[in-house]
């Protein structure tokens, strides 16, 4: 592994490996428990492939009372473990550690419930995100969260990163579209937060657990809320002769009262560069694109799309492109979706920057982007959730060239920055895991760290659940000074879309 | 923002029983104050909703309500920060001005308690999240903060989330805190997200239903394209409640509002009365003025305000909502639903802890729980007023340790020893 600091390796733990098989055999089939190396290494990364590590053993569970066995156990033996949905996280929250044990959740793989009369799903966490529209999609339901990546990644692990995607200004993110999981605590208590209501009564735990990154506990079964599709979808291309121009379109469409189902924004790079990839017929002569997309009954529709396309034509928008049919609209997107191996294609490799700023700022930190880009000598190409604030920068680099690495890891350590400078977050929808731990510090201050650690400790006192993600453990977040990150390059399953 | 200086001046009088304080320096000396000397301290808006939960005997009163104003509101990036003081009505008549709102609707409880219409503070609104009629399709107060700053318990800052919807850095603690009654943190200051005011408000309305045709009909309404946005059902003896021009049918009303462009709300509410078949039904239209009273009543609990009767909260999922109404009806209760039938606000003439209890395991059965709003002063310390399981009650109260290690902040509001 390269430099990243990792909590202390428990050598007992790794001695005693053998007879920590036979323990956990007593809880789950012999099957499932993995312990040579060859049955390990797939496990050794997850989604940020930069960094890699072969866990000690991998143990994949059946039930929820197999998890609550392995978890007690381990508890009791001050055995790490790391819980991991489908691995296909960028920001290294499944990253294993040396004497873990990795918990793959990928047996829990079925819907068990589809209850329409209480517009939800009940899903266990392997299940696909997309799997879960497919099972509803005949009934013309949907679940609203759209990750990219949403053919492979977890339901289980999109609770535990609070995945987003292109929809989140108009349906919200994980968190506003589930109503209950199933999750066990690191001394095995197995409990039931929420269920098919509203608004649980008493803390609001289910709002803790989304987006935790596996650090509270492991999740052994989620209730999602299921939307009835929209009668009409349509999208509108819109090319623009600067991004200030694209930017100030958003910001109007907005304070005029229209809440897109999405909106985002592409620069001239990845215009061009996707537009070779997938022939979507984006407007190649402008300087910025804006794709929106509106849903709802068909009048109101209309309605919204005349309005978007005159507030742009009053922002100088330069060409105006409407889908006719649900085939073209899924082409606008197509190009938008291929962003990544269409950067691919330009570099021998890439990495993409998670962000978010308040809307109004893009045009600004767009600015200061580019100068970063010369400065470091590295092209980027920029996509943006505009209607959420999300950036996804991609910046282009030759990962076998050590120093154009360092460059890039450098770049994108003062995006992030550059994201809290002008009162942004540091992640908008991939989570801090390893890749963002230290610079946690440009957000938070000791207090608020210490406050959010102390409520891991009074859930897991020996921090044995996914210990080394999420928080900074380098050095305390008063301290002066920054430390390096070091190891990234383009992220593991590169055909999966990601936006 | 005031920066806090631990060594700056204070005219604070220690002695007092109730702090009022103007400034975050302020609210961090009183904490910091009760942390050492082992204070309980009551935290306190405006008080409308001051009766819900166990009743307090704190040797301090934290009264937020001086600590109010508005931080900064940004229309174009749809979000308002405003302090903890600040009342709901005057952020929604900000938020009026460049046609925006908080769409959550928090419940208004100020005419069950207080007898008028002044409503709470932002602080205390989003200390109890209970939200209104557009809960399916926006979802409540705690999916509508964004960011906060407040102190713990032993009168540290802390602060989490921001002023963007989209953000997953560190725990969500914005959500731990909403709805948590004053148990975890003193809130200073909020950050909530603002959603467009829809131009035009339509509502159906079906009179004279039966309970399970209406539940049918809501349900169906809101598993349709079209979008509502608020579905309730008044029982016939509540109908005298609501009296507009257009509303000449007498019985049971069965309510379903859209909200949008006026084309849009036709178009909609033409949809509703094909796919629902309402043709041959006893149907009234709400334009935008009425309709606007309509669910500010329903919002205010207006059918319940006139008397002074207990109240009680149930939330099941909707397809037992049938089954426990029937089989609550051994208690007499006056209800009206909400949430598409999800939430049932039920009124009672006489309680009991026994009969609580009683009321409570029916709804456990049908998968829900309870919230006891208005109970006799007698019953305050006795009964149970939220439900809870042993299992949760652990992690919680593992939480609040971790926030509020001495049990400062409105110890036993919620859960004995919490």
């Amino acid at each position: 592994m390269s430099s990243l600091k990792m909590p202390k390796v428990d050598r007992q733990t790794l001695k005693n490996k053998s007879k920590i098989v036979d323990d956990i055999s007593a809880f789950t089939k012999k099957v499932n428990i993995l312990s040579e190396s060859e049955e390990l290494k797939p496990y050794e990364t997850d989604g940020l492939a930069a960094y890699k590590q072969t866990p000690m053993l991998v143990v994949l569970p059946e039930s929820t009372n197999e998890v609550s066995k392995i978890l007690s156990y381990c508890n009791k033996n001050k055995i790490k473990v790391v819980p991991r949905g489908a691995g296909t996280g960028l920001a290294g929250s499944a990253l294993p550690l040396a004497d873990c044990i990795l918990l793959g959740l990928g047996k829990f793989n079925k819907i068990k419930e589809i209850d329409y009369n209480n517009r939800c799903v009940v899903a266990q966490p392997g299940v696909t995100n997309l799997s879960i529209t497919h099972a509803v999609q005949d009934k013309g339901f949907y679940y609203a969260p759209d990750p990219s990546s949403q053919m492979a990644c977890s339901i289980g692990g999109n609770v535990a990163e609070n995945s987003g995607g292109v929809h989140s200004l108009k349906y919200g993110t994980t968190t506003n579209n589930i109503l209950g999981v199933e999750a066990v605590l690191m001394d095995g208590t197995i409990t039931r937060i929420g269920g098919k209501v509203f608004d649980a009564p008493g803390y609001d735990l289910l709002g803790l657990i989304t987006g935790s990154e596996g650090l509270l506990c492991v999740i052994t079964e989620v209730t999602v809320k299921i939307l009835k599709k929209p009668d009409t979808a349509k999208a509108i291309l819109l090319g623009f002769p600067s991004i200030e121009d694209a930017g100030n379109s958003v910001m109007e469409i907005i304070s005029n009262g229209i809440i897109p189902a999405g909106m985002e924004i592409m620069d001239k790079v990845l215009l061009e560069a996707t537009n070779n990839f997938s022939k979507a017929g984006y407007p190649l002569e402008a300087e910025a694109m804006l794709i929106v997309e509106l849903d709802g009954t068909k009048s109101e529709v209309e309605e919204l799309i005349k309005k978007v396309a005159e507030i742009c034509k009053q922002n100088k928008c330069t060409s105006v492109k409407i889908s006719k049919s649900d085939e073209e609209r899924s082409k606008f997107w197509s190009g938008r979706k291929a962003a990544f191996p269409a950067c691919g294609e330009m570099a021998p490799d890439y990495y993409c920057v998670d962000g978010t700023i308040p809307r109004s700022k893009l045009a600004k930190v767009l600015r200061e982007i580019t100068k970063l880009s010369k400065k470091y000598k590295l092209p980027v190409a920029n996509a943006f959730h505009a209607g959420d604030g999300n950036l996804h920068p991609i910046i282009m680099f030759d990962a076998n060239d050590k120093i154009s690495l360092e460059k890039t890891e450098k770049f994108g350590e003062d995006i992030l920055k550059l994201c809290v400078k002008y009162g942004g977050v540091l992640s908008g929808e991939h989570g801090i895991g390893i890749e963002k731990r230290e610079l946690m510090c440009e957000m938070f201050n000791n207090n608020d760290i210490q406050q959010q650690i102390s409520i891991k400790n009074s859930l897991d006192p020996s921090s044995l659940l996914n210990p080394g993600k999420v928080y900074p453990i380098l050095r305390k977040c008063a301290e002066e000074g920054r430390l390096h990150i070091h190891g990234r390059d383009k992220s593991k399953f590169s055909d999966i879309p990601r936006f | 923002m005031e920066e806090i200086n631990q060594n700056s001046q204070t005219s604070l009088d220690f002695n007092t029983e109730k702090f009022e304080p103007k400034n975050e320096i302020e609210i961090q000396q009183i904490i910091k104050f009760c942390y050492k000397k082992n204070l309980p301290i009551e935290i306190v808006g405006n008080k409308t909703k001051i009766n819900i939960g166990k009743k307090l005997q704190c040797a301090k009163t934290l009264d937020m309500s001086k600590f109010s104003g508005i931080i900064d509101y940004k229309p174009e990036e749809l979000y308002i920060t405003v302090k903890a003081g600040t009342p709901i009505n005057i952020i929604q008549e900000e938020l009026k001005k460049n046609k925006q709102h908080l769409a959550f609707e928090p419940v208004n409880f100020s005419k069950i308690f207080k007898k008028n219409s002044n409503e709470g503070t932002v602080g205390g609104t989003l200390s109890c999240n209970f939200s209104g009629s557009r809960r399916f399709k926006v979802g409540s107060a705690r999916d509508h903060i964004l960011g906060f700053k407040g102190f713990n318990g032993k009168g540290e800052k802390i602060k989490s989330g921001g002023t963007v919807v989209k953000n997953v850095t560190g725990y969500d603690l914005s959500k731990l805190i909403t709805g948590s009654f004053g148990t975890l943190l003193t809130i200073s200051e909020l950050t909530l997200k603002v959603l467009p005011l829809e131009s035009e408000i339509k509502t159906i309305i079906v009179s004279g239903l039966a309970l399970e045709h209406a539940m049918g009909i809501m349900g169906s309404a809101i598993s349709s394209s079209n979008d509502p946005s608020g579905a309730v059902y008044y029982p016939g003896n509540l109908r005298n409640n609501f009296v507009f021009n257009d509303l000449t049918h007498p019985g049971s009303i069965t309510a379903i509002r859209v909200e949008g462009t006026k084309l849009s709300t036709e178009q909609r509410i033409n949809n509703l009365i094909k796919e629902l078949v309402l043709e041959n039904k006893k149907l009234t239209i709400l334009d935008s003025n009425q309709s606007e009273i309509f669910w500010e009543d329903t919002r205010s609990l207006k059918a319940f305000s006139i008397n002074d009767r207990n109240l009680l909260r149930a939330v099941v999922p909707p397809s037992e909502t049938v089954n426990l109404i029937n089989r609550l009806k051994t208690f007499h209760p006056n209800y009206f639903l909400d949430w598409g039938g999800s939430l049932i606000w039920l009124e009672l003439d006489y309680l009991s802890n026994q009969k609580i209890d009683q009321i409570r395991e029916r709804i456990l059965d049908a998968n829900g729980y309870l919230t006891v709003i208005k109970s006799p002063e007698s019953l305050k310390s006795s009964s149970e007023i939220f439900t809870i399981d042993p299992i949760k009650f652990k992690i919680s109260q593992n939480i609040k340790k971790s926030f509020d290690p001495k049990r400062i902040f409105n110890p036993g509001k919620m859960y004995t020893g919490i």
